[in-house]
């Protein structure tokens, strides 16, 4: 076996043993992405070097025995929406082609100072509005699985290299699904924390309000301690959540017996590819066998959720967006007066999907229509909040489907906006109510793609879904397989 | 008959805040930096950034709330305006709309002896613009954002404004209150007290609200009063001809003294405001309110009724001394080491003051090293008062303090200026002068009162000034009189 196909948790093991050297797991991570990327391309940028100078200094720490955080001298890939201190930032947009932040996220910094390596910077949506990662500036991603097929996005850059073993594990960013449906996608664990779990400063802002940084990991043990590298309170953050953080990984007993597990029925529609609906029926049935209770329950405002979605997520967009006019960073076109260039400027920085979700979210915040929509859509918002609110007055957990359909062909959806747009029906009221969610690998289709099953909990409470996760995934060998690349 | 026209303003006000640091990062608000010096991530909206609230911001908006007798809203929220400029980062500015964090207030004026309340609409917090610079290089506008992100309250009256004047009047007082809370230093020049209006003109006893123009670049007081004086004109002299007013935002020219317009209605910003998403609404307690409520002094109007009251002072000495907070305070604590009120008043508003305007002192919103102690200046007068030194002395010895920071009773040691009070050494004077000007004596003596003076002089040059003047007038006249 590569080495580069261990999880995070063997090769910690293995580097705290001093079986394996942090050098050689990333020469060998560096070895897969070499024979990987050029099928898979996951990266917009690798750092192999200093990735190398990384791992020597933590090997010096794993010999020193001094620092014992399960990331040390992992080679861990981030989304390239997280600003990164000297290394190119371009959230997959011509816009930022160029730019070189002076500082790094705070995630960023997080796990450099639990020791991580860090890759390189994974491809995305441009800005992270997409479902498949074609809307990359630069070029798709493809599906390790199957590279006529998407890897799912935003975070398909993300996902795709940890499907792939170009990366122990990675970081993306979910603001509508982002995380979970490439996970699903790839066949891998992706996870949503609640909104407030992890600090969003350094993370190119989307849709602030829903934006949440997680991981993407080959297994739910990768994913909670990938996760308890990154949570907790940032003071930079006024909207992350000053509160305690548990250990995630002694949260996962595999225990759930008399668990309640809700059933929303709202997520199992006609239009569900008939394959997901029965793969995830059956890990439901699965669940229950582990002595957790299941019962179907209603969210009644889930079928205005994508609708609501596209609202709030633009109107955010359309403000947050405008700091790119080519004035202090970025692209700049060359222009006769102040005007033409932030009309050009924004004209050749910006791709079309971008563009689109700009002029949508600023025709909702204009005068006269502000009340019918951006208002009407945060009223209907908390009603969907408030059918979460209801549902977990009886239920530990909600399992549904992560996306309606597998990995769909490259170019399917690309000229049918609403079509991609449903591809997070299933992801987007989660963000909408701030709550945690994850995706884990359930079954494949008929065609061999991966099937996601969403688990969602209550606020902050990660280490619920993450042990239900862990019951499933310890009786299936579905993350155990790997895409013949 | 012609029309008689009732003038309507409302004021919206800038005061720049005086924290330490910007409004949501770390940066210093200092004045004066090289360009572009205080600045970060966050004030130059780089990609990633986030807001944090400055927790004095509120604390001052409050201040000015409790001090303008506007309600504090409990949960008040942050929310976007936006557009694009370059000097603005982040290409939204964060403001208060639909939850300002102070509301429905108001401030009393006094307009030709009768007093006036003059209601506002709100107090709401935001961060301040950068500068862009057009006339450096021809080639290029500048952008300095050491001013973005610097705190400002927004202060908005409702159009219960009748005159320039009036306005003018609402202006000082706004000033003084926002200098004595130590908030804002009230700098109209250097933009640290800004102020726009809205005014807007309609035929007497009428209620409905004429066309309104906003006018801008109100750099000064008298820049407002002239500039609205104009601009009522307009209106009226518009509205004669029988023409019709256009609703736009008008640029005062002080140097061709006109407005000209800016925008019209047509043309107005979308600002599209929403709530920001990145900061959580502000919640004030009420026991916070009740803390802040506590540490507001008194304020300048409370204060100089006090002090025609207790300390027995004209109304116009009590005004100028409540001018300033700092001014106050040293005569009252001037007055705790010599209780003279009316004398301490007179060297305050005359002598000292002339010292903080040469020494550019009253730029400062609140002096603490005083040119000549409270207790120095309390000194002088008890000594005048004491008949220990003249008052022409006095002047010489308050110079002297000045240059030497030594105390009035050192210096009158030190150089012995104290007052010749005896008779023998005044009379050894006199004698001597009588004696030195025949002629004078003379003339007097013939009925010529006049001359009374210069031998007084001559008296004082004889003593170097140290004789008391009144036992040197008493001499004198005895000498001339008994002789005769």
């Amino acid at each position: 076996m590569n080495l580069s196909a261990l999880t995070l948790h063997e090769a910690s093991k293995r580097l705290r043993s001093r079986e394996l050297s942090s050098q050689e797991l990333t020469e060998a991570v560096f070895q897969r992405i070499s024979e990987a990327e050029e099928k898979v391309q996951s990266y917009l940028t690798l750092c192999k070097d200093s990735a190398l100078e990384q791992a020597k200094r933590a090997d010096a720490l794993l010999k020193a025995g001094a620092n014992l955080n399960p990331l040390l001298g992992i080679p861990i890939a981030v989304k390239d929406n997280f600003l990164t201190l000297g290394i190119k930032t371009t959230c997959a947009s011509k816009i930022l082609d160029d730019f070189i932040p002076p500082y790094d996220a705070t995630v960023v910094k997080n796990i450099r100072a639990a020791g991580a390596v860090i890759t390189g910077k994974t491809n995305l949506d441009e800005f992270a509005m997409g479902s498949s990662t074609e809307n990359s500036a630069f070029f798709p991603t493809r599906n390790p699985w199957d590279a006529t097929r998407v890897p799912g996005g935003s975070s398909g850059g993300s996902a795709a290299a940890v499907a792939a073993d170009e990366c122990i594990a990675s970081l993306g960013t979910d603001t509508g699904g982002s995380i979970r449906q490439p996970a699903a996608c790839c066949g891998i664990v992706g996870l949503k924390p609640t909104y407030g779990r992890v600090s969003r400063y350094g993370i190119i802002a989307f849709a602030s309000s829903m934006d949440q940084v997680g991981p993407l990991t080959k297994n739910v043990e990768d994913c909670a301690l990938v996760l308890q590298a990154i949570a907790g309170h940032d003071p930079r953050d006024s909207t992350s959540a000053d509160k305690f953080v548990p250990t995630y990984a002694a949260a996962l007993t595999s225990d759930i017996k008399a668990l309640r597990l809700g059933i929303p029925k709202e997520y199992f529609t006609s239009g569900m590819q008939p394959e997901v609906a029965n793969a995830v029926r059956q890990a439901i049935s699965q669940l229950a066998q582990h002595g957790a209770i299941v019962e179907e329950i209603s969210l009644p405002h889930t079928e205005y959720a994508v609708a609501v979605y596209y609202i709030v997520a633009t109107a955010e967009a359309s403000s947050n967006l405008a700091r790119y006019d080519g004035m202090r960073y970025g692209y700049r076109a060359p222009a006769r007066d102040l005007a033409e260039s932030y009309m050009l400027s924004r004209e050749a920085g910006f791709g079309t999907e971008v563009k689109r979700r700009i002029i949508l979210g600023t025709y909702v915040l204009s005068a006269g229509y502000y009340d019918a929509y951006y208002l009407k859509a945060q009223k209907v918002r908390a009603l969907i909040k408030r059918d979460f609110d209801e549902a977990f007055k009886t239920c530990d957990a909600i399992i549904t489907p992560t996306a309606p359909t597998t990995a769909f062909k490259i170019g399917e959806k690309i000229q049918d906006p609403l079509q991609m747009y449903l591809s997070d029906l299933c992801t987007i009221s989660v963000n909408l109510a701030g709550l945690p969610a994850l995706s884990l690998p359930c079954g494949f289709d008929s065609q061999g793609l991966p099937v996601g099953i969403q688990m969602i909990g209550k606020h902050f409470d990660e280490s619920t879904i993450l042990n239900i996760a862990y019951a499933y995934e310890q009786s299936t060998k579905w993350h155990k397989q790997k895409p013949k690349l | 008959m012609p029309t008689k026209y009732e003038t309507v303003i409302g004021l919206e006000v800038h005061a720049q805040l005086l924290t330490e640091s910007k409004i949501f990062c770390g940066c210093s608000t200092k004045f004066g930096q090289a360009p572009n010096q205080n600045t970060c991530p966050v004030c130059t909206g780089f990609p990633g950034v986030l807001p944090v609230l400055n927790k004095k911001v509120v604390e001052f908006a409050i201040r000015a709330g409790l001090a303008t007798n506007c309600e504090i809203t409990p949960t008040s929220r942050l929310a976007r305006k936006n557009y694009f400029y370059p000097d603005l980062p982040k290409g939204y500015q964060i403001s208060q709309y639909e939850q300002p964090i102070c509301a429905t207030g108001y401030i009393d004026i006094e307009v030709n002896g009768k007093s006036k309340r003059i209601r506002l609409t709100r107090i709401h917090i935001e961060e301040d613009a950068g500068k862009s610079i057009h006339d450096v290089r021809g080639d290029a506008s500048l952008v300095d954002l050491n001013r973005a992100g610097v705190p400002l309250l927004e202060i908005v009256s409702e159009p219960d404004i009748r005159s320039a004047e009036e306005a003018g009047t609402f202006l000082r007082i706004l000033r003084v209150i926002l200098e004595y809370l130590g908030i804002c230093n009230g700098n109209m020049e250097e933009g640290s007290f800004r102020c726009d209006a809205n005014v807007s003109v309609r035929p007497e006893g009428t209620e409905i609200l004429g066309t309104k123009t906003e006018l801008k670049n109100l750099n000064s007081f008298k820049a407002v009063e002239k500039a609205l004086e104009y601009e009522v004109r307009r209106h009226i002299d518009t509205l004669a001809e029988g023409e019709e007013l256009i609703q736009e935002t008008r640029l005062w020219d002080p140097d061709r003294e006109v407005t000209r317009s800016m925008r019209n209605k047509e043309s107005a910003h979308d600002y599209r405001y929403f709530p920001d998403p990145d900061l959580l609404p502000i919640i004030v307690k009420d026991d916070w309110v009740g803390e802040i409520r506590r540490s507001i002094p008194e304020l300048s109007e409370a204060r100089k009724a006090r002090f025609i009251e207790q300390h027995k002072l004209p109304v116009y000495d009590a005004e100028l001394l409540t001018s300033r907070r700092d001014i106050a305070d040293y005569f009252e604590s001037a007055l705790k080491s010599h209780r003279n009120s009316k004398a301490l008043s007179n060297w305050i508003v005359g002598d000292l003051f002339r010292v903080l305007k040469d020494r550019r002192l009253d730029e400062q919103l609140y002096i603490t090293l005083w040119p000549i102690p409270p207790e120095a200046l309390a000194e002088l007068v008890r000594l005048i008062d004491e008949g220990k030194i003249s008052g022409r002395t006095a002047k010489t010895i308050f110079a002297e303090v000045l240059d030497s920071g030594r105390f009035p009773n050192e210096v009158v040691a030190a150089k012995g200026l104290e007052q010749l009070s005896d008779s023998a050494s005044i009379e050894r004077a006199i004698a001597q002068v009588l004696t030195d000007h025949p002629k004078q004596v003379a003339e007097y003596r013939r009925g010529n009162e006049k001359v009374f003076g210069f031998l007084v002089g001559q008296v004082m040059k004889a003593t170097q000034g140290k004789a008391n003047p009144q036992k040197a007038n008493e001499i004198l006249k005895r000498k001339l009189t008994k002789e005769n």
